[in-house]
């Protein structure tokens, strides 16, 4: 018995058929915890994405997500979900760009792109080259900032409140009655932040709490 | 009329302008002829409409009662529940999720539990997955009852809805008899469900689906068929299949273009690989076909219901791995290592291993997916949300071209939107 997450068809040969399908579109492939993830260069992508589309049959764009990594050079991950009903196989197309450069748009191929990529743009401020309407989505109308980067604080920087005074509401910067609270739960010995009193010369932890020494693919299952 | 384009943000404000009646006047064209041309005008529907299902905001452009171009506005329920789960423990995030599409709670959850389990490479005990099984389809049941009733409402019959919603109810009675409370139930937990149902709510269950489905048999028999009810839904919002493929539909959208997609038939999650279940398919595309799938679906429902009352084992209801799940009380009182388990997990959590996962389970409306990234500690890194309103609301601009100005509401809710999951 294994992990009861939905299980499509096996990820055999799914790999050297991209590969063969894409050529040096393709910038590296690998499998990991079951899934298949290509990477792909950002300005072969409407051409990589066509290939799978019609050559290897992954009709449907599901979803596309943006990850931020800010310590990378290009800092930002985008990733495209694909799916074949035919096939009955999830693949995913990731991409990596910062906040200048532009992402070739797959609406041409897929007209749900149009939605999906106005969301990463409006949350990350990565640019779609090539989307006929690259609006914000889901922020207030003119907001600033793009919410999702991991330099944008949570609280945000400003909150709405009815003023009385001018019947309407209004934008006032964020004051919190206290702080916003982040409690360090890991434990001292693997993951705290902080340096413990008598520490100063021990190495400095790492950042982000205590990693697990395990990659999600190397779990025995 | 000097302004042709008006754009009014009341639309009952539309009527009342100067000029009289009808926003754009009539202007003279031909004055031998007598044609006139009515320029097109803008109003808003929503963002507080009934008919709406929350807070949507349509721009809409008619010519006359013909739409002509459909803008949704949408992020008026956007509460950033991707960057608050950043912020918390893979535990403390799992309430979010009934938060999202808080029509079907329990779907929200199973995805996001089964991230999870497929990152830690968790097993789950028969049982558990049973009960996710049997309170998912429930849960499946009380959505479609929802949607149903109140689409029958959107297109002006208001028993059928009345009706619909006594079934819902009993459903709600039953997850609060499981977990406590009546819709937020965070209920699926990684490796299981937080606690076990007792031996009387599977037996009231089992009766419900016997007798109460009866119901919602006579509330459909009241529209199915009737005349007013198949002149507002046949034909209207008729999506064909390769547009359905396009538009990334899922669920009884795609379903009733004619495709016949069912996540939990063809990539089998759980214990859907031992439920014996039909997939209904619509024929032609249109708002009749996905109402029609859907009263069919809640029929599968219950079967699946009846199958899982029947071979549920008995066992545990959680993993026994206990860097994952917490211990119950009773044993925290026995044992000093079962209390510092329950310490250290309902405090800092456990550590889900680095890695990421796109797990896609059949929501009620759709595919819900969650792309879950872990960078080893234990929060998630990433938590985005695939919501099903996303792609099917993207694509009422072309279904609602041509159509007249009160199909809106019958397209809208044959979508089954609900903001809590479209806004997250």
């Amino acid at each position: 018995m294994s992990a009861p997450h939905p299980k499509y068809a096996s990820n055999d040969g799914v790999i050297e058929a991209a590969r063969a399908a894409l050529g040096d579109r393709l910038i590296d492939a690998s499998e990991a915890v079951g899934e298949v993830r290509l990477d792909v260069k950002r300005e072969a992508l409407p051409e990589a994405m066509r290939i799978l589309r019609d050559e290897l049959s992954y009709q449907q764009l599901m979803e596309i997500a943006g990850v931020d990594y800010p310590e990378r050079p290009e800092r930002f991950e985008i990733v495209y979900m694909l799916l074949s009903l035919t096939k009955n196989h999830r693949l995913r197309v990731h991409v990596s760009t910062d906040e200048t450069l532009p992402v070739p748009s797959v609406t041409g191929l897929w007209p749900v792109a149009g939605w999906l990529e106005r969301e990463v743009y409006d949350m990350y401020g990565v640019l779609f080259d090539g989307n006929p309407d690259l609006r914000r989505i889901l922020t207030d109308y003119g907001f600033r900032g793009h919410p999702q980067r991991k330099d944008f604080p949570l609280t945000g920087f400003v909150e709405l409140r009815y003023s009385e005074e001018e019947k309407r509401v209004v934008y006032s910067p964020v004051k919190l009655a206290q702080d916003f609270r982040t409690f360090d739960f890991t434990s001292p010995w693997e993951g705290a932040e902080y340096v413990l009193p008598g520490d100063e010369k021990a190495k400095v932890p790492e950042d982000r709490g205590a990693p697990t020494p395990l990659k999600a693919d190397e779990v025995k299952k | 009329m000097s302004d042709p384009t008006l754009i009014v943000a009341d639309p009952h404000a539309a009527v009342f302008e100067a000029g009289g009646l009808g926003v754009s006047g009539p202007m003279p064209v031909g004055q031998e002829t007598g044609e006139v041309a009515i320029a097109n005008y803008t109003i808003n529907f929503g963002p507080q409409h009934p008919a709406a299902h929350g807070v949507l905001r349509l721009v809409m452009e008619l010519d006359g009662e013909i739409v002509e171009r459909v803008d949704p506005h949408i992020g008026l329920l956007h509460r950033g529940t991707e960057k608050l789960i950043e912020y918390k423990t893979y535990l403390q995030a799992l309430p979010y999720f009934d938060r999202l599409d808080y029509c079907s709670p329990l779907n929200m959850e199973h995805s996001y539990v089964l991230a999870i389990e497929k990152l830690l490479g968790l097993e789950v005990p028969l049982r558990a997955q049973y009960l996710r099984v049997l309170f998912a389809e429930i849960s499946r049941i009380s959505n479609h009852m929802l949607n149903l009733g109140s689409h029958v409402m959107d297109v002006g019959a208001m028993t059928p809805n009345l009706w619909l919603f006594e079934v819902r109810e009993d459903t709600y009675g039953f997850f609060e008899r499981a977990s406590g409370a009546r819709m937020h139930m965070a209920w699926f937990r990684p490796g299981g469900v937080h606690q076990d149902v007792p031996l009387k709510l599977l037996t009231d269950i089992g009766d419900w689906v016997d007798t109460r489905l009866k119901l919602f048999e006579d509330a459909i028999s009241l529209v199915a068929d009737n005349r007013i009810f198949k002149q507002r839904n046949v034909d209207i919002g008729v999506v064909s299949r390769e547009d359905a493929i396009a538009w990334g539909f899922s669920g009884p959208m795609i379903r009733a273009a004619g495709i016949p997609w069912d996540i939990r038939k063809s990539q089998p999650y759980d214990v859907y690989d031992r439920m014996d279940f039909e997939i209904p398919v619509g024929t032609n595309g249109d708002c009749y076909d996905r109402f029609m799938v859907r009263v069919e679906e809640v029929r599968q429902s219950a079967r699946i219901i009846k199958q899982c009352l029947a071979e549920m084992p008995e066992g545990p209801i959680a993993s026994l791995d206990r860097k994952v799940v917490p211990p119950k009380r009773g044993e925290m009182k026995q044992s000093m290592e079962a209390l510092i388990h329950h310490f250290k997990l309902y405090t800092e959590g456990f550590h889900v291993p680095a890695g990421d996962v796109y797990v896609a389970t059949e929501s009620p409306k759709g595919e819900f997916g969650v792309y879950l990234v872990s960078d080893g500690t234990n929060k998630p890194y990433r938590c985005k949300i695939r919501p099903t309103a996303f792609s099917h609301l993207q694509a009422m601009d072309f279904m609602m071209k041509g159509h007249m100005l009160a199909d809106t509401t019958a397209i809208l809710s044959a979508i089954d939107v609900v903001f809590g999951e479209c806004d997250r």
